[in-house]
């Protein structure tokens, strides 16, 4: 104290900072100590550029307090492992009287049928025929045989297209966080697309390459567009791009006398080409337009003749007879991305350079009750409503809610809680960065002591010492910033731990990289076989996919009003966290005490994964229900 | 490639029949690539009397890929920017929209139209475009005033 004393007397004649036209700059006398503003970005930028790496430090400050901790409690949780057994048996009792109402729930009994597409496989053949050089008009006229009155019967069933024909053949047993989903391969996704080009083609009795065009027009919205087509066929076709003009085949041709608008080339052997429109142009030119818009802009499903306002698009078979081969593979790789990204039932694997696409029947609407996470055959987890990371328990909307507000807020409020109080009158976030305890706030001109948040004038004498902790306003001022300041710590709180386990999972999985080094010399070190150290492995997968969990739970809490479920919550995710570090501090033994730790691991890894589906199916429920209540609007 | 040759034609028709009121030159009687234009004000507009120039310039992958359109000329304009580019936002000369049959003469009549009738909805200068459509008088005013110092020969 008396060394703020010795600082502050000088300071105590040019005291009161009237002249503060830059509001926001609380005095302390002696030094300058300013006040970052509001909790905003802007805020944000004022720590970060006035007070340069403080927000940082003292975030890192936040976060290595935290993970002692964290370690900590792994050896306890390890050690006391017998005593918390029975408390984890209650709670799985506990659970278990949820578990029964959890996995009774009927699960819907739609088979996730593999073979998708095996109905359509007996005509693949043909179908790629139509899609690439297209077929001769014999096979056309073929496929056109299997007429208009199988329509109602055709159409009955598979709304979304996905011909899940065989689906309730067998009943998956699902958990009650899981979703139904199909992993298609480019292949697959192509069959897809020309199965239902085939059906529309023989329905409507046009060529498949124009029902391609109609299809991708009414984006494989087969009933809306049969329906339109009957209603009104000629507007249809020409808002398509079609035209109605079915006549002839086109092909390449010489032309006497022609001369191409494009090059304004002439010749007698010019070899020209055009679409039922009619709009002729040489073949040079119409392959240079071509490959301008399939490589130059990414375009395929809605190249348009290169004729002066002309809408017709180009079909597939055009093309075909146009172009080389490399450019036709581009085209048809191009039609591929626009069907999955048409279809609301498909989405492209985020993972990089995964080239499979998922096919679940969630709907947007759906996301309020339920968080599809699928799995890509490439391994990678993803939501389907949001194609982020897996982020159950957590909601799409409230993970998108989270992580905006992390992105604005953690850094800036981590070091606002470490480095600052608020001005007990009008609330102005005040850093004191030196000087005294006589603080007068530049915005509002209170006066007020640092240490008890008192009125300083009732300091009376004893300017320099705050003896007086008991005093009303400053007890008062006290509860005041303790509760505007709770909810800032709540955040913290829930901050920290995500963010932690986000940080354990790294390193976990750093270390999962060091665990074939390791499971080779468990193999030389003792003596167990190749499938025998495997269990590493799936527990150094447990342990990415318990982490990933718990760190959402995180998320999800900080959102949730407090009741009865919160607290059943609460338990679940207390006991997944022990399991996790449990198992995350036996995973670090060295190589030679692992060997004799495999039951052990193997229990752990086991008991863990567990946990996660009771904690996933219990959140899972009570989603899907409405039941749990939620501290924002979403 | 052909672009020669169609650049050729479509100049040599430009000068012998020019359309209303837009006279063409190449700047560089040795390059086919860049043209001037003098296009006149329409009547009725307030850019009446002004004579404005305007540079075209043809892409090596003409007719592939659309030309370019700018004011060399200062013009108060909602769909000119008002900058020592001024550049020109045509909906036909996007990259997607622009159909290697189309032509410049048609391009140049659209430009000149748009000075009778700006499209405030596509516009690149958002405040001439609000002026336009909420106190068209003082548009009117500010066009005539920057016409008549920057586009009449005094």
């Amino acid at each position: 104290m008396g060394r703020w004393a010795l600082v502050m007397v000088p300071g105590l004649v040019p005291g009161r900072p009237g002249s503060g036209r830059g509001a926001h700059k609380p005095a302390c006398h002696g030094q300058n100590a300013f006040t970052t503003p509001p909790l905003t970005r802007k805020r944000k930028a004022a720590a970060a550029t006035l007070v340069d790496n403080k927000p940082r430090t003292a975030a890192t400050k936040a976060f290595v307090a935290l993970s002692p901790a964290a370690t900590r409690t792994s050896p306890s949780g390890h050690s006391s492992r017998k005593k918390h057994k029975p408390a984890d048996q209650n709670l799985d009792s506990d659970s278990t009287s949820a578990t029964p109402r959890n996995f009774s729930v009927p699960v819907r009994a739609k088979s996730s049928s593999p073979d998708l597409n095996t109905p359509a496989s007996t005509s693949m053949e043909s179908d790629e025929d139509f899609m690439s050089v297209g077929s001769s008009p014999d096979d056309f006229l073929d496929t056109q045989g299997s007429d208009v009155e199988s329509l109602g019967e055709d159409f009955g069933d598979d709304f979304d297209g996905g011909f899940s024909k065989d689906k309730d053949i067998i009943a998956t047993k699902r958990k009650p966080y899981e979703v139904e989903f199909n992993v298609l391969s480019p292949g697959d996704i192509e069959r897809q697309q020309n199965l239902q080009i085939n059906e529309v083609s023989s329905i409507l009795g046009l060529p498949p390459e124009s029902s391609a065009i109609l299809l991708r027009y009414g984006r494989w919205n087969r009933e809306k567009l049969i329906e339109s087509y009957m209603d009104h066929p000629e507007t249809t076709l020409e808002e398509a791009g079609l035209g109605t003009n079915f006549e002839g085949t086109p092909k390449t041709e010489v032309i006497p006398g022609f001369v191409c608008d494009i090059c304004c080339e002439d010749g007698d052997d010019l070899e020209t080409y055009a679409m039922r429109c009619g709009h002729r142009f040489c073949v040079d030119c119409y392959r240079h337009y071509l490959r301008q818009k399939i490589r130059g802009e990414g375009e395929a499903a809605r190249i348009e003749c290169p004729g002066d306002s002309c809408n017709m698009i180009v079909d597939s078979k055009s093309l075909g007879l146009l172009v080389t081969d490399d450019l036709k593979e581009r085209y048809h790789a191009l039609l591929t991305r626009t069907y999955v990204d048409d279809k609301d039932n498909l989405k492209w694997c985020p993972a990089p350079n995964c080239e499979y696409a998922v096919d679940c029947p969630i709907k947007q609407r759906d996301l309020r009750r339920v968080v599809p996470t699928v799995q890509c055959d490439c391994k990678h987890y993803f939501c389907f409503g949001c194609t982020l990371n897996d982020h159950q328990p957590a909601p799409c909307t409230l993970v998108k809610m989270w992580l905006k507000k992390c992105e604005d807020d953690s850094e800036t409020a981590n070091w606002i809680s470490a480095n600052t109080k608020e001005c007990p009158r009008c609330h102005s976030t005040i850093e004191k960065n030196g000087g005294c305890n006589h603080m007068t706030c530049r915005k509002c001109k209170h006066e007020f002591c640092w240490m008890c948040m008192g009125l300083w004038s009732e300091h009376g004498t004893s300017w320099y010492n705050c003896n007086r902790f008991e005093e009303k306003s400053g007890s008062e001022a006290r509860t005041a910033q303790a509760r505007s300041r709770a909810s800032l710590e709540r955040y913290l709180h829930y901050y920290n731990r995500y963010a932690n386990h986000e940080q354990s999972a790294k390193l976990d999985k750093d270390l999962y990289l060091k665990t074939e080094k390791k499971m080779t010399s468990l193999q030389s070190q003792s003596g167990l076989s190749w499938i025998e150290v495997q269990f590493l492995d799936t527990a150094s997968q447990a342990l990415q996919q318990c982490r990933q969990t718990l760190k959402w739970t995180y998320a999800f809490a900080y959102y949730l009003s407090r009741n009865n479920l919160t607290e059943i919550f609460e338990d679940n995710q207390k006991d997944l966290e022990m399991a996790v570090e449990s198992l995350s501090e036996m995973f670090e033994k060295p190589v030679p005490e692992l060997a004799n730790l495999k039951v052990d691991i193997l229990d752990k890894t086991a008991y863990c994964n567990k946990r996660r589906v009771i904690l996933l199916s219990d959140t899972a429920e009570n989603l899907k229900n409405g039941e749990w209540t939620f501290n924002v609007d979403w | 490639m052909g672009s020669q040759k169609r650049i050729a034609k479509e100049l040599a028709e430009l000068v012998e029949s020019p359309p209303e009121g837009i006279l063409v030159k190449l700047a560089d009687e040795s390059n086919l690539y860049t043209w001037h234009i003098y296009m006149d004000g329409p009547e009725g507009s307030p850019y009446y009397n002004g004579k404005f120039l305007l540079n075209l310039t043809l892409p090596t992958e003409y007719p592939f890929k659309p030309p370019t359109v700018s004011f060399k000329t200062k013009i108060y304009h909602p769909n000119v920017t008002n900058d020592d580019k001024g550049s020109m936002c045509l909906g036909m000369l996007r990259a997607d929209e622009w159909k290697p049959s189309s032509r410049i003469q048609a391009v140049l009549q659209f430009a000149r139209q748009l000075l009778a009738e700006p499209m405030p909805d596509d516009a690149v200068e958002g405040r001439i475009a609000e002026q336009y459509k909420n106190d068209r008088k003082r548009y009117e005013e500010v066009a005539k005033e920057w016409t008549r110092k920057y586009a009449v020969d005094s």
